[in-house]
Parts: C-alpha cells; sequence; structure tokens
C-alpha cells in the first residue's frame, strides 16, 4: 500500500530529514513510526501525501509514484488519504459540523449523504453533542477527535496520523489510539507517528524507527510482526 | 444535474454571504463600481437621447429655396422647371406663403403673434430634395440654387444636424475611452478584493488543498464573487442613471416648453441595460479571475 525504495529527502539550505529510507507497509497493516523529535517523521508523513516531494527514490502510495505527481493529480491523490495533522489545521470560522462536511463539499458528495456521514463520523469520535460548538470552544483533546473526524468521513484507505496525542495525558491518548485502532480493524492502512512510550508499549503493532533520518533495523520495546 | 446545480447554488450563496458579512466595505465596493461605470453609462444614454432627437428633426437633408418677396407666379413656373431639370435634385415641394404661415401657426404655437400680423411675413419656397446626402455636395448644390433667378435666400436645413453628428462622433469616442478606463478601474478593484480575500481565507484554502480540493474547486467562489460583486455594481450604475435622467427630467421639462417642444430624456434600453449588466458582471469575473490566477498558486501547504 505504501512503499520507499531508497528515499532521500534534502530541505533548501542543505538539511538532510531522510537518509536513504526503504519499506513497505502492506493493505490494512497499522504502523508505528516513530523517533525523537526532527528524526524525519513528518516529513515522511509529508512524502506519503505528495506534500513535500523526495530527491531522490521512490514513494509509492496504492503502486502510484506519488513523487513525480502532477500538480493536478494530487486532490485525487489526497482524497484517497485521511490526514490526522499535529496541528490539527481545523477552521475556526465554522462549526464543528462543517469542518467535517468540507472533505465531502470538495469530492461533490450529495448533501442528504453527506450529513449522514458527517454525523456518523462525529458519532465515532464522541463529538456528536458537540456539531453546533465551534472549534474554539473544544478542548485540545476534543479538538483531536475532530482532526480524525475530518480525516475518516471520507472512508479513506490509508490513514496518517502526525503525532496524534502529542499533548494529551496518558488517559486520552488511549482512547485516541483505541479510535484510530477501530479503523484498523475494518480494513484501513494506518500510518501513525508517535514519540509517546505509553502508546509504543502496546503490543503487536510493526514500529519503524527513525533516527536521525535514517531508518533503524531493530527497535526498541516493540514486537515486529 | 440537480446536484450539480445545488452544488453551484450553495457556493454562489457563500459568495453573497462573504459580500454581506461585512456589510460596509461590500456596499462601498459596489458604490464604487456603480459610480464608475455610471460615467459612461450616462453620458452614453445622453448622446442617445440627443442622437435619436437629430434623427426624428433632421431626417433627410433638405434645401429651402425662399423666393424673392415681390415674385410672380410666372417666374415661380420658370424656376420649377429649372429645378426640375437639375440632375442632382430627386424632387421638389412648392410651399406658397399662404400655406407656409398656416404651418407655421400650427406647429410653433405662437398663433397669436402671427394673428396680429398686418401682412404675411414669409415669401413663397421650395423644399428642394436633394439626391446626394453627402455634405460637401450638398453644400455646391445650395450655392448653386441660390444663384438662380427669382431666389433671395437657398438655405441648407440640415446642416446644423451635421455640425451635430460631427460632435457626437467626437462624444461616443470620448465615452468609449471614458469606459475603457474605468473599466479597467473595476477590474483593479475586484483584483484588489479578491487578493484580500484570498489573504484572509489562506489556512482555509491551505486545508482545501491538503485534502484534496481542486484548483478549480478552490477558485470557483472566488469567481462566483467576483462576477457576484460586477452584476449589483451594475444594477447601482443602472439605478444611478435613471435617477439622475429623472433628476434632469423635470428642470428640462420646464426649458423644453419654453421652445414649445416635448422633449424629455428617455432611460437605458432594455438592451443597453442587459448589456451594461453583463457587461459588469464579466469585468467583475475576469478581475477575480485575474487575481485568483495570480495569487493562488502561491498557497502551497507546508
Amino acid at each position: 500500500m505504501i512503499s520507499f525504495n531508497q528515499v532521500n529527502k534534502r530541505y533548501p539550505g542543505g538539511y538532510q530529514a531522510l537518509k536513504n529510507v526503504s519499506f513497505n507497509i502492506a493493505e490494512g497493516e497499522m504502523v508505528f513510526l516513530t523517533g525523537h523529535s526532527g528524526a524525519g517523521k513528518s516529513t515522511l508523513l509529508k512524502l506519503v501525501a505528495a506534500i513535500e516531494r523526495p530527491n531522490s527514490g521512490s514513494v509509492l502510495v496504492n503502486n502510484q509514484n506519488v513523487g513525480v505527481l502532477k500538480g493536478r493529480a494530487l486532490p485525487y491523490l489526497r482524497r484517497n488519504l485521511g490526514i490526522i495533522f499535529q496541528d490539527h489545521k481545523l477552521l475556526f470560522d465554522r462549526s464543528v459540523f462543517d469542518n467535517v462536511m468540507l472533505p465531502l463539499q470538495i469530492c461533490g458528495f450529495d448533501h442528504r449523504e453527506s450529513v449522514k456521514r458527517v454525523r456518523a463520523a462525529l458519532d465515532k469520535v464522541g463529538l456528536l453533542d458537540r456539531e453546533k460548538s465551534h472549534p474554539i470552544a473544544l478542548s485540545g483533546g476534543e479538538q483531536q477527535r475532530l482532526c480524525i473526524a475530518r480525516a475518516i468521513v471520507n472512508r479513506p484507505a490509508i490513514l496518517l496520523a502526525d503525532e496524534p496525542t502529542g499533548n494529551l495525558d496518558a488517559d486520552y491518548a488511549r482512547k485516541i489510539i483505541a479510535i484510530l485502532k477501530s479503523f484498523h480493524q475494518v480494513g484501513a492502512t494506518l500510518l501513525i507517528s508517535t514519540h509517546d512510550s505509553n502508546v509504543l508499549s502496546d503490543t503487536g503493532v510493526r514500529v519503524l524507527a527513525l533516527q536521525h533520518g535514517e531508518l533503524q533495523p531493530a527497535p526498541t520495546g516493540a514486537v515486529p510482526t | 444535474m440537480m446536484h450539480t446545480l445545488t452544488l453551484h447554488l450553495g457556493i454562489l450563496r457563500a459568495a453573497l454571504r462573504h459580500i454581506f458579512a461585512s456589510p460596509l466595505a461590500g456596499a462601498l465596493n459596489i458604490a464604487v463600481i456603480g459610480i464608475a461605470l455610471s460615467l459612461p453609462a450616462g453620458m452614453y444614454t445622453l448622446l442617445q437621447n440627443v442622437q435619436s432627437t437629430v434623427d426624428k428633426i433632421s431626417g433627410t437633408p433638405q434645401i429651402s429655396l425662399f423666393m424673392e418677396m415681390n415674385v410672380r407666379t410666372g417666374d415661380v413656373d420658370v424656376l420649377r422647371k429649372q429645378l426640375d431639370q437639375n440632375l442632382a435634385i430627386a424632387g421638389i415641394e412648392f410651399v406658397p406663403r399662404d400655406r407656409a404661415l398656416e404651418q407655421l401657426k400650427h406647429s410653433t404655437g405662437l398663433a397669436d403673434v402671427i394673428a396680429g400680423l398686418e401682412k404675411n411675413p414669409l415669401p413663397d419656397a421650395f423644399i428642394v430634395h436633394p439626391k446626394s446626402g453627402e455634405a460637401r455636395e450638398l453644400e455646391a448644390l445650395r450655392a448653386e440654387l441660390a444663384k438662380l433667378p427669382g431666389v433671395e435666400q437657398a438655405q441648407l436645413d440640415s446642416a446644423w444636424a451635421y455640425k451635430l453628428e460631427a460632435l457626437l462622433k467626437f462624444g461616443r469616442v470620448a465615452v468609449l475611452i471614458l469606459a475603457g478606463l474605468l473599466s479597467i478601474a473595476l477590474v483593479a478593484i475586484t483584483f484588489n478584493t479578491i487578493r484580500l480575500q484570498i489573504i484572509t481565507q489562506r489556512e482555509e484554502i491551505e486545508v482545501a488543498k491538503l485534502i484534496g480540493a481542486t484548483d478549480s474547486f478552490i477558485r470557483r467562489p472566488f469567481l462566483y464573487f467576483g462576477a457576484t460583486q460586477g452584476l449589483l455594481g451594475g444594477i447601482a450604475a443602472y439605478l444611478i442613471v435613471t435617477a439622475g435622467l429623472l433628476l434632469l427630467n423635470s428642470p428640462l421639462a420646464a426649458l423644453a416648453q419654453l421652445y414649445a417642444s416635448d422633449f424629455t430624456l428617455r432611460p437605458l434600453s432594455p438592451g443597453d441595460s442587459t448589456t451594461l449588466l453583463l457587461f459588469s458582471m464579466y469585468l467583475g469575473w475576469m478581475g477575480a479571475w485575474l487575481s485568483v490566477a495570480r495569487h493562488l498558486s502561491r498557497i502551497e501547504p507546508r
């Protein structure tokens, strides 16, 4: 589903974010991406969504080389991805409901069908009773869940999550991971970046560990599958 | 089909909401566009009015030949034959002095004055319809006819109309130049409004791009906004022109009465009004399009 082959990414200015990274994630697999901050986790996720392009090597998503994708084709790639951003990227000028509605509007969904899907997504993350609120009125954890609802409302095959439990207490983090796991159980492919040791202690999930932009062969504290 | 229509109507509603989100700024923009467009549109309307009046009065050019006061019937017959043989003349019409006086009484409302006259001050006259409508040939014919015996004066009736026509042509070019310049101003106004909108909605555009919005999806609300603002500006211009004409009409009626005329300014024709609205809508659309093309590509999510 997601396949990196000898990927290098250097930012303008010379900072080498990823060095010779290669891995494969199968369809329906759930994978944690870990490493210290600045290790290249965010860069790796951005390469999957073609927000950044690799300098060399190939990034395949669904057998499509997204590194060389034309600008016009980008929207259609991203519609297959659900992205949970580290900084949420919520729109504060509209309600919770309208935030989740946005991806469906972009895809041109039928209005009545959209309303059902938005409610279902909000229900899934436990925000159904807050649909008329504005994001500003939500707590950090609720904003995170809203971001998840927006990412899944489109029923994407691949979910990318960048530090979904950052700044959340352990209890809340467990809830978020549980929500994400439920999508894994219905067949979605998940790539979740985190440096939260509580999350990583979760057994049975494969871990990709980055260090200074390089993939480490034997991650600690997790059982490879 | 219905579904697509609903989507577009939704975008249009959002565009209108944007205009009225800050009512004062929106109203000022529309007023600026309206005033800018009302100048050429108003001048055009005035020119159209003068033009139609000139057309009505002048019709085809004709030359009036006024006979000497003491002319005899025989002389008139001789002159008539000469005129009939002139190849430059399409037709003639003899107006005896008595009938001329009658016509004057009826057409100008000077009946009281005329009734007070001791004798008819008007001479016999021929109205000559020339074949050519060209100003120089008409003048040559007039000079030729003036030399005929028994003719006191030959007058080219529509000479003033030709001069006015030339003046109107000048006016039309001036209106075109003005319209062109103000159109550019209108495009610039929309360009800038849209630029500010793009800046304030930068975040929204970035997020939309990140979750798979195509460029045309992002562009559409701005284009609708530009077109709607242009259309509202066009409507404002139409209202300004119409109100201006109404205001001018009452003093004009008083003036026209002094000249025993019922001249009134007519408003923009339905065709011209539609053109005005479509044109201003198009200009708004174009301003928005230019702005979006220039500014949207610079917003790339990071």
